[in-house]
């Protein structure tokens, strides 16, 4: 299944106008007459390697020191659902305290999901443990955000890097990892006579490529990404954007990319989902949900961005929305939205709107067509492409 | 002291404020309201010296905004903490150079006068409103402390005060809130919080370090516009550290492009990210992906920022630089102006690099 995939990525239009069936994937449906099935791209993707179905995780709150008793909870995720493809990197964008992160923790199986289901090739992850779960962990890995605390300043780089093979022994025997470990060094752009040396003698871009070494020992097929490059300067960042882009063409890797900055979750995704309040707002291939948005929250976001030209902006419209996030222990109800939307209505605050394709473009060949959370849901120009 | 508010004049009339060297400040016939002169910043580190600023030139007008444009260990907030007379010294120490606010060479005032331009002529806004406050006072209190302190006032005048500032920064609710602890505010509000406190005493200069990293896009959007409202109303000259060059865009009026303590780039703001005229600005320009279209591969500076206690010789981003030459292993470029093919002067631009001609002319 790697070959079309990979295909179906170089081949991409650029700044075409009307873009929704790339070259590949018309042929592949041509057989095919309703449009809807053409824009579902992903659908050409083959099986999805990552099935997450109605994902949720409440943190409890207590009261009571002796006879602790549960007063709430943080409902940090709250059912969400999405596919991941072999080789593709899914993005996933939101405010801080969207729940994004918990999402990536959810996944590595670091927290333990109050309910739904997650599926690596079929099999449910969340109810897994011990012998079966330490291999499925061995195709999913993590790279981390700060690569200042996350790295042990006590091992050497060699130690960091190969100390997925003493977990699991069978990817590089004994007598093989040093070896193994300086192919890594030397696969993320770092001199392999590095081994040796501890992670405070590099500079911040250059311990994220410690941590993407890390991430890829065991050979994984899918690497979650917590804000991988946040911490790190511009001339850096665009630096390790390159190797992860690298890597991934390289390993056929698939990513779940998580950030908060929406031009470089641009830049890297083949397709984005947009978080709000622990439920996904919106979600389609970067092309949909950067040029067509349906979601208010979404263009909100988009709009809000500050792009660095000042031609450009002038011909931006910015929303700028009032307020704060809600807070996820007593969200509101209905859409969660709707106390920071300017299209609210009754019916916002008493129906929740279900992430699917909106009515009113169903069976209409538009790019607009793609999954949205919103009753209202409407197209709108945010970010001025040319 | 209560001021009308002035209207910012729009961007095309900007262009007579915009020069920067020093020997342009007089141009427009009013002498600008900060100037920094050849300001030289070093830390003394166990058995070495790390130069932090060396040689920086920068002024900025009332109503003007000067975005500083940088990466971490540029020396943009060092030149900020030197101007604010908070270097931590030692290890901290100005080697060299003047810094003239409203005509007064303020590095040869004593402890006490500067103390007294603090916060009444000249503020600060730092990025990290919650460990900025103080968490087991109130931000009321610590509102009203600017009036306490400053202007004698007493505890229940103050407090009023600080209500109608909050008011003033959009804080819903300000009189109910008054009483409330930095920690029971989101991190928009505290950052208001912040600006509320660096405006109290209607100061001449703002510096704001890095206000809205720390913040998300839709909230960042908030507060600077507010900011930028604010400066307009009072006539503020307004110092923006950031390494956001799409903040940059959005508010400032010029530009000035720090790299290894030194500036090695100005110009106003649309020229600069239509024409860099300095290999390391054009380098980050390219080298941030777009919202507005998905593009090829990103551009990547190679290398990394330099160590400060080895700075190359000759031009400091010369081992970074794909222009580079023999003459930039050797030779300092100096802030020369940037002109035309012909020789027109561009206003406002300058650039140090021996090779400008090629990066801005292609």
């Amino acid at each position: 299944m790697a070959e079309p995939t990979k295909l179906a990525k170089d081949e991409e239009p650029k700044d075409d106008a009307t873009p929704n069936v790339s070259k590949v994937e018309a042929v592949e449906v041509a057989s095919e007459t309703e449009a809807v099935e053409v824009l579902e791209a992903p659908a050409q993707r083959g099986e999805p390697i990552l099935q997450v179905r109605n994902l949720v995780k409440h943190f409890p709150l207590t009261q009571g020191i002796l006879f602790k008793k549960q007063i709430g909870a943080v409902k940090a995720v709250d059912g969400i659902s999405f596919d991941l493809y072999q080789g593709e990197t899914l993005g996933i964008v939101g405010e801080s305290g969207c729940g994004k992160s918990t999402v990536a923790k959810l996944l590595m199986n670091l927290e333990q999901a109050t309910a739904g289901e997650i599926f690596y090739k079929g099999q449910d992850i969340t109810r897994l443990s011990g012998r079966a779960l330490k291999a499925v962990r061995r195709n999913i890995q993590m790279v981390f955000q700060d690569p200042y605390t996350s790295l042990n300043p006590r091992m050497t780089v060699g130690d960091i890097i190969g100390e997925p093979f003493d977990i699991h022994p069978e990817v590089a025997p004994k007598g093989d990892r040093r070896r193994k470990v300086q192919e890594l060094l030397d696969v993320v752009g770092l001199n392999p006579e590095y081994i040796n040396r501890y992670p405070h003698q590099f500079s911040g871009g250059q311990r994220q490529r410690i941590g993407i070494a890390r991430g890829l020992a065991l050979n994984p097929e899918i690497i979650i990404c917590d804000e991988p490059v946040s911490a790190l300067d511009v001339s850096v960042q665009a630096q390790v954007i390159n190797l992860m882009e690298r890597l991934q063409n390289e390993f056929n890797l698939s990513y779940l990319f998580i950030a908060h900055d929406l031009s470089i979750v641009r830049h890297i995704s083949d397709r984005v989902g947009v978080m709000y309040l622990g439920k996904m707002a919106e979600i389609g291939t970067d092309q949909q949900i950067y040029d067509h948005p349906t979601h208010p929250y979404t263009q909100a976001l988009l709009s809000a961005v500050p792009v660095p030209d000042p031609e450009a902006r002038a011909h931006r419209e910015r929303i700028i929305l009032t307020g704060d996030v809600p807070s996820p222990a007593n969200p509101p109800s209905g859409c969660r939205f709707r106390t920071r939307c300017w299209k609210a209505e009754d019916k916002c605050a008493k129906e929740v709107p279900l992430l699917a394709v909106p009515e009113r473009f169903k069976g209409v060949d538009t790019p607009a067509a793609h999954e949205s959370a919103c009753h209202f849901a409407e197209e709108k120009d945010v970010v001025g492409a040319a | 002291m209560s001021r009308t508010p002035v209207t910012k004049h729009d961007e095309g009339d900007g262009m007579t404020s915009l020069e920067m060297a020093p020997t342009d400040a007089g141009a427009d016939g009013a002498a600008p309201l900060l100037e920094v002169r050849d300001l030289h910043v070093e830390f003394a580190v166990r058995d070495s010296v790390t130069k932090a600023v060396n040689g920086v030139n920068y002024s900025v007008s009332a109503g003007e905004t000067l975005a500083v444009l940088g990466e971490s260990g540029s020396g943009k907030s060092v030149t900020a903490q030197a101007i604010m007379g908070i270097l931590d010294s030692p290890p901290g120490r100005i080697a060299k150079g003047e810094i003239f606010f409203q005509g007064q060479d303020i590095l040869r005032l004593s402890e006490g006068e500067r103390r007294k331009l603090r916060g009444a002529k000249m503020a600060m806004i730092f990025q990290d409103a919650l460990s900025s406050l103080n968490p087991v006072l109130s931000v009321g209190f610590q509102l009203g402390e600017m009036f306490r302190v400053h202007q004698g006032m007493s505890r229940k005048d103050s407090k009023a005060k600080a209500i109608e500032l909050m008011d003033r920064v959009r804080i819903p609710a300000a009189a109910q809130r008054v009483g409330d602890y930095p920690h029971q505010f989101s991190g928009g509000m505290r950052q208001r919080i912040m600006i509320a406190m660096a405006l109290a005493l209607e100061p001449d200069l703002i510096i704001a370090d890095e206000p809205t990293t720390a913040l998300d896009v839709t909230v960042q959007a908030q507060v600077m516009d507010l900011l930028a409202e604010l400066q307009r109303e009072y006539n503020m000259g307004l110092i923006l550290i950031t390494h956001d060059l799409g903040v940059v865009a959005d508010v400032a009026d010029k530009i000035a492009v720090m790299y290894a303590g030194r500036i090695v780039e100005t110009a106003p703001v649309h020229e600069l990210y239509k024409r860099p005229a300095h290999p390391y600005t054009k380098g980050l320009l390219e080298s941030i992906p777009r919202l507005d279209h998905k593009g090829q591969e990103l551009y990547a500076i190679k290398g990394l920022p330099p160590n400060l206690q080895a700075i190359p010789p000759g031009c400091a981003f010369n081992p970074r630089c794909a222009m580079a030459q023999d003459v930039c292993r050797t030779d300092v470029p100096p802030l020369v102006p940037v002109t035309e093919l012909d020789g027109t002067e561009l206003p406002g631009r300058h650039s140090a690099c021996h090779f400008w001609k090629e990066t801005i002319h292609g």
